[in-house]
């Protein structure tokens, strides 16, 4: 069963993280409106700039977040490698599996199936939660954020926040 | 009138503003001619100091950002110009030096001496545009551009300066420059 977008983000800002922008995926459509709906999401037409504009919220004194496809993945290396693993900005990045195990559009099977490795590469610390550990690894989350004050990601499987494929 | 000239005009002006420096030889001149705790050097991330400007412009409402962006970089992320026109943060000022040309790496040619950036953010919905070509426009101008109620956009068209950087390597190292302008900018540490 779906996680509730709802509670999703109450637990993100039990967590601290307090602004959201990024760039959109069906499978965190519910995710995005609920943070739209509270004023907490900053839209952007690309997700490297979306972590520029993380990087900002951070420097002025917010705990961040960027939600993106794993397709916008390839487009934030730079950001990542450059910016915040550089700075030391902690984000977190919600990032979508589109092309998990293989059972997805063309397009999306080849970063489906190195993003793993892709995130490990990075030393970006990930987990990908079933639901019901979705609260405890958001929390998780942000204690990696604060400790490290580098990008932590939450990996969306297929089903985590819609019922839908 | 060249990056160092035009610097010269617009950095003795600042106060208390947050800065973005975009990276490359905009840094290291930025750097060379006015530093404060509150400006962000970036050294990589190329495209992206505009979108830093507007997350700092949202996050802390109450401080005045200018964004020290170059042709470049603009032309590499347009498309945060329509982010920021649209998100409409009455705090941030952008500066854009144009010289048509990749200084940092040589003054290779950008494409801006046929593509107006100016034109491009007036399009974008930026609520103030304006361009200066020299030394005395830019005179002229500065004081009620920093005035501005934002998004506010100068373009500064420029002449490539002579080889060389124009300015000494940023001494921060990154980490020291996250935590000096948080410090700076009232974030907790």
């Amino acid at each position: 069963m779906a996680f509730p977008a709802d509670r999703f983000v109450d637990s993100l800002l039990t967590a601290g993280i307090d602004f959201a922008t990024g760039v959109p995926c069906s499978l965190v459509g519910p995710v995005i409106a609920e943070l739209e709906r509270r004023g907490l999401y900053h839209g952007e037409t690309r997700e490297d700039a979306a972590l520029g504009v993380a990087a900002g919220a951070y420097l002025g004194g917010k705990l961040p977040m960027v939600v993106m496809q794993n397709s916008g993945l390839g487009v934030s290396l730079n950001a990542l490698a450059s910016l915040h693993l550089l700075y030391e900005m902690p984000c977190l990045v919600l990032v979508t599996w589109r092309g998990m195990a293989g059972k997805d559009a063309p397009e999306h099977l080849v970063m489906g199936e190195v993003m793993p490795r892709l995130l490990d590469l990075f030393g970006v610390p990930w987990r990908a939660p079933e639901p019901d550990a979705l609260a405890s690894d958001v929390a998780w989350a942000g204690e990696r954020l604060r400790a490290t004050r580098k990008p932590v990601a939450l990996v969306v499987k297929p089903g985590l926040f819609t019922t839908h494929s | 009138m060249t990056l160092a000239d035009a610097l010269a005009i617009i950095m003795p002006r600042l106060t208390n503003e947050a800065c973005v420096c975009s990276n490359g030889f905009m840094s290291r001149a930025v750097y060379g001619a006015r530093d404060s705790e509150a400006s962000f050097y970036m050294i990589g991330s190329m495209g992206l100091a505009s979108s830093i400007g507007l997350g700092i412009a949202k996050g802390c409402p109450t401080r005045r950002v200018v964004v020290l962006d170059g042709d470049g970089n603009v032309l590499m992320n347009m498309g945060t110009l329509a982010t920021i026109a649209v998100a409409a943060p009455r705090n941030l000022l952008h500066v854009c030096f144009d010289n048509a040309a990749h200084a940092s790496t040589g003054g290779q040619r950008t494409i801006s001496d046929r593509v107006r950036l100016d034109a491009v953010a007036r399009a974008a919905g930026y609520a103030w545009v304006g361009r200066v070509e020299t030394p005395a426009e830019l005179t002229e101008q500065v004081a009620a551009f920093l005035a501005k109620e934002g998004p506010a956009f100068l373009l500064v068209r420029i002449a490539l300066g002579p080889p060389g950087a124009p300015g000494p390597r940023i001494p921060f190292t990154p980490v020291q420059m996250t935590a000096r302008v948080r410090r700076a900018l009232g974030a907790a540490s």
